[in-house]
């Protein structure tokens, strides 16, 4: 589909393409709630380029379904309302614009893959339908022509028999060959970006490889920007560029990910690799984090880490949040302690 | 999947974990599970105002229906011909009706046997229905499948319906046309009954099926807790909040239920007292003397209305997911 | 689908028999304990023993098991069902047949049902299409907006038409607006009469077939209009929220198509089921409307046979009832399956 030689997605005033493809700037999301207004994001930057993946990880619940669902404009409001920041797409700060706007950067600009397949599609259409609809709304094509479309895209993301299998419903697919299907329909209309929302969760370990390989593959091939969303530290490490570390609402370290695994610079990562099973370390006792995450409708005074770190001290439990500091140019890490937990002196 | 890196560890005592592995007492997490869901039910119960005046209201006609003498002193055999058809005065205070009775009494006297039959009925039905529904749950296999036959028959016939034909064949016999108030009371509760516990049994059949599943119950069959230990102390508690729920709303159907078949002529019949025989017998003088059918519908449809409410408010105290 | 199909029309067999021997059953216990039916037929009169017996024999009820109280009769069911295959659903005691089907095309063979059936099937209509064009548009908006004012409205408004038993909202409906409202409308002379009259008038007229079922229709449309509503705004309202839903807008498309396809479709499913299975409902419903409202429908016949103390007749009739029940559940099943892709491949 990469012969497709007329960009035939609609533009957006004030794109500049030379302007990095997405930067989140500052970004602000709280959900009101009955129990209370859960800060969910708090002050969330990062930038994402063309032909990198950026991955952004944490424990559940820190937020980084959020932060995607207010890329995409899609967060649920009521409850959900963005309340600072800037999300720019080519420069255009995306949070000003219409919601027509937006709607047409949805899938042609930015896509999104989800977590779940199976409640991500539609249980009374086929997959036919539902990838075909892409092509009929955003193209103008006919039922027949989208159809067509529809099955160069399963084969493109390896399906067999695609001709047959377009007209089934996605409860007749097996786990993996729904979210190559959920693959297909993000890939449909060229998306310059693409985030990939925990893609591979759902599905047993053998066939989570199978998918990030094709994930990467596809991601090479178009030179797309990927957002790649993960709690799973062990399913980054091939693919990602650079790793973002979340927790309650923020940015605690960023780095590039081989620096991330050989060098920790906060606290929290730190605990999560150590957290992750190791054949090489096998019968020794795995370190699990203690303690939850924080409830978001009150988030501790300082650093939101500090109740469950090892290197906590006074400093660390009052107000000011510990900022992001930049220890070399790509990592930087929100502890005062950065230096202690490096290993640095 | 879950996180691996939240899998809590319980050196952090606020934290609960939700599945009781081996090792944990199997005992705790179930009852404290559902102490504490009754707890934070009512919390939230005794906050809501509407709730709070059905309940009311519900005790009200109770205490109407167990002692009406409490309510007036007049009995509401007492009729004089010649009084006939009063308006509401101080001496009557809903007026007299055609035989000259007086309306008030009637009105009080009426509310026993409709909140008997709804009492007697909504007591058999959540019996029945939770007996059968556990059982068949629990024990799967061919008890399951008798049972499961036996409800979706039941199920298939439409509940109005059934009893009308049951207590039409019976309209003739001497049980429903007896001096004293229960034996028609109790006709009509049990054909409610007969009908009625397929839905209760159905509800407890698929919490019973989800509950053995659960961690904690896994985790105490294991341990090798007896089969009724298993059902009494971990599943029932459990699996009883929507059968409560459901009880609570099916005793403001049961008093309309007992109405509609009265007045269709399959249910109490004249002399009993209900607000079912009093709308059904003054129906002919509507026209004229509103308050003669006014006056009982006005206390019946507050009393379903109370008990749904009830219901209702039950259900969200008890489901927060469904809020 | 096929297999669906023919797995369902199997298991169809059993639910009849099961549900006629329940009924069964239950009626002939009635009548162990009630004594034979016909001597209640002529009240304090005392019928000449020969009449008695001959009555008795023709009506099916001297069978010897109808004294020995908790005989279940197998022998009388299985009468009772050759009769039924024949489609013979019994006769009053002055022998008219319940149902003839040949009534619906030649008059020398009218019965008690074909008689009283368009009636029946006209308000049955006017009740449907006023439950699934309202209820459903209803609980749409509502579901569409939780927590805004006709949210609110549609979740007071069903409570309260929940709890008021039919027949209170029939008989108040007719006396205040048939007989009180429709008095004051038959007195202004500009009125045509076929409002006036018809369709507000206090009963059912031979002049206005039609008209004068609308408000017994509605009566009759009101409870599974709530339910409906109700069932429709909790469905759509949880559909909005699904995870395809999410994916739907994240796919680009309008909101209209977001809601009018992706939520709309799947918010459907369980409603249609309903409104199949509020026929159920409508049954039961019909008796009380039509009575009130004096709809010579079968709901009529149904009130006549228990206030005369026909037996033979309300069995009859719930009988057939009960199969055309059984008959809409099946049809349900079907429905569901042409709607949810996920039932039909199982
Ligand atoms: N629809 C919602 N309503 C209320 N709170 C929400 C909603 N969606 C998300 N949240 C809150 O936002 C937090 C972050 O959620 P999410 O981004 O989904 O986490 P994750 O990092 O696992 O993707 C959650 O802890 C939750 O409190
Ligand atoms: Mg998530």
């Amino acid at each position: 589909m990469s012969d497709v030689s007329v960009d035939m997605s609609p533009s957006l005033a004030g794109v500049k393409m030379t302007a990095p493809l997405l930067e989140v700037e500052e970004l602000k999301v709280e959900f009101r709630t009955r129990a209370g207004i859960a800060k969910a994001i708090n002050g969330v930057s990062f930038e994402v380029n063309s032909g990198e993946t950026l991955a952004i990880l944490g424990e559940s619940g820190c937020g980084k379904s959020v932060t995607a669902q207010a890329i995409m404009g899609i967060l649920d409001t009521p409850p959900g309302y963005i309340t600072g920041g800037q999300i720019r797409y080519r420069g255009v700060d995306l949070l000003k614009r219409t919601d027509e706007e937006r709607r047409l950067v949805r899938a042609n600009k930015i896509a999104m893959i989800f977590q779940d397949a199976l409640s991500a599609l539609n249980p009374v259409f086929t997959v036919g339908f539902q990838l075909a609809e892409l092509f009929r709304k955003h193209r103008g094509m006919s039922r027949a022509d989208g159809k067509k479309r529809a099955v160069e895209l399963l084969d493109l993301v390896k399906i067999p028999a695609a001709r047959q299998r377009v007209s089934d419903f996605p409860h007749q697919f097996s786990g993996g060959m729904r979210q190559r299907v959920m693959i297909a329909m993000s890939l449909a209309l060229d998306p310059e970006l693409l985030i990939a929302d925990e893609p591979t969760t759902a599905l047993d370990v053998t066939v989570q490889a199978q998918i990030m390989s094709l994930l990467a593959e596809l991601q090479r091939e178009r030179q797309m920007g990927m957002i790649l969303i993960t709690h799973d530290m062990g399913v980054v490490a091939d693919v990602a560029d650079r790793i973002n570390i979340m927790y309650a609402g923020r940015i605690v370290e960023k780095a590039p990910v081989y620096d991330i695994y050989a060098k920790p610079s906060h606290p929290y990562t730190k605990a999560l690799l150590e957290s992750i099973p190791r054949v090489d370390l096998k019968g020794q006792q795995l370190n699990v984090i203690r303690g939850l995450p924080p409830n978001l409708t009150r988030i501790p005074a300082g650093c939101a880490f500090n109740p469950r770190c090892r290197y906590v001290r006074d400093a660390c439990k009052v107000d000011p949040i510990p900022p992001l500091y930049e220890i070399k140019p790509g990592i930087s890490s929100a502890c005062h302690f950065w230096k202690e937990v490096r290993g640095d002196d | 999947m879950s996180d691996p890196v939240t899998t809590a560890t319980s050196d952090n005592p606020a934290v609960i974990p939700v599945q009781a592995g081996p090792g944990v007492n199997p005992q705790g997490p179930t009852q404290e599970r559902a102490a504490s869901l009754w707890s934070d039910a009512r919390r939230e119960l005794i906050r809501n105002p509407i709730f709070l005046a059905s309940v009311s209201f519900i005790l009200i006609v109770s205490s109407m229906a167990i002692l009406p003498s409490m309510w007036t002193s007049k009995n509401p055999r007492d009729c004089d011909i010649k009084f006939a058809k009063l308006s509401p005065s101080a001496e009557h205070w809903f007026g007299t009706n055609v035989l000259g009775c007086d309306y008030y009494s009637h009105a009080i006297y009426g509310a026993r046997p409709s909140l008997s039959i709804a009492l007697i009925a909504t007591t058999g039905v959540t019996l029945i229905g939770v007996v059968l529904g556990m059982l068949a749950g629990f024990f799967g296999g061919w008890v399951d499948t008798l049972i499961s036959r036996i409800i979706d028959m039941i199920y298939s016939l439409p509940f109005l319906l059934g009893a009308l034909v049951i207590l039409g064949v019976l309209r003739q016999s001497d049980l429903l046309h007896s001096d004293q108030w229960w034996p028609p009371v109790l006709v009509v509760a049990i054909v409610l009954i007969i009908l009625g516990w397929v839905g209760v049994a159905r509800i407890m059949r698929g919490s019973v099926l989800s509950a053995k599943n659960l961690d904690y119950v896994l985790a105490a069959k294991s341990l090798g807790a007896s089969n009724s230990r298993l059902m009494f102390r971990h599943i029932l508690p459990n699996a009883i909040a929507p059968v409560v729920v459901v009880a609570t709303i099916s005793l403001g159907g049961y008093i309309g239920a007992e109405a509609t078949l009265t007045f269709l002529g399959a249910g109490l019949q004249p002399p009993a007292v209900s607000w079912g025989t009093m709308i059904a017998g003054n129906i002919d003088y509507f026209n004229e003397y509103k308050y003669l059918v006014l006056i009982p519908c006005g206390l019946l449809v507050p009393t379903v209305l109370s008990f749904i409410l009830a219901g209702d408010a039950l259900r969200d105290a008890l489901d927060p997911k469904l809020r | 689908m096929g297999r669906y199909i023919v797995r369902r029309l199997l298991q169809f067999i059993p639910t009849v028999l099961g549900t006629l021997f329940l009924l069964h059953y239950l009626t002939t216990v009635g009548i162990q304990l009630t004594g034979n039916p016909i001597r209640a037929l002529f009240g304090d009169k005392r019928p000449a023993p020969e009449t008695l017996a001959a009555l008795t024999s023709r009506l099916h009820l001297d069978d010897p098991c109808l004294k020995q109280k908790g005989n279940p009769c197998l022998g009388l069911f299985r009468e009772r069902l050759v009769d039924i295959g024949q489609l013979d659903f019994g006769t009053n005691f002055r022998f008219r047949p319940v149902f003839d089907w040949r009534g619906f095309f030649d008059r020398a063979h009218a019965s008690i049902i074909t008689d009283a059936l368009p009636y029946t099937i006209k308000i049955t209509i006017i009740a449907f299409t006023i439950e699934a064009l309202v209820g459903v548009f209803i609980g749409m908006r509502a579901g569409m907006k939780p927590g805004k004012s006709l949210d609110y409205s549609v979740k007071i408004s069903t409570v309260m038409v929940i709890s008021v038993p039919v027949f209170v909202l029939g008989i108040l409906i007719q006396q205040f607006i048939t007989r009180d409202f429709g008095n004051f409308l038959r007195g202004q002379e500009w009125i045509p009469e076929v409002i006036s009259r018809g369709v507000f008038g206090s009963a059912y007229k031979q002049e206005f077939p039609f008209a004068s079922l609308i408000i017994p229709g509605i009566v009759l449309g009101m409870l599974s209009l709530a339910t409906t509503a109700r069932l429709t705004r909790t469905s759509v309202h949880e559909n909005m929220r699904a995870d395809y839903v999410r994916t739907a807008k994240a796919k680009g498309l309008t909101h209209k198509r977001v809601i009018g396809v992706h939520t709309l479709r799947n918010s459907l499913i369980p409603v249609a089921t309903n409104l199949g299975l509020s026929i159920g409902g409508y049954m039961t419903g019909a008796i009380i409307t039509e009575t009130i409202f004096n709809v010579p429908g079968v709901g009529n016949q149904t009130a006549r046979a228990i206030f005369q103390g026909e037996p033979a007749v309300l069995i009859g009739i719930t009988t057939m009832l009960v199969l055309v029940y059984l008959v809409a559940n099946l049809l349900v099943d079907l429905l569901y399956a042409v709607l949810d892709p996920r039932i039909r491949y199982e």
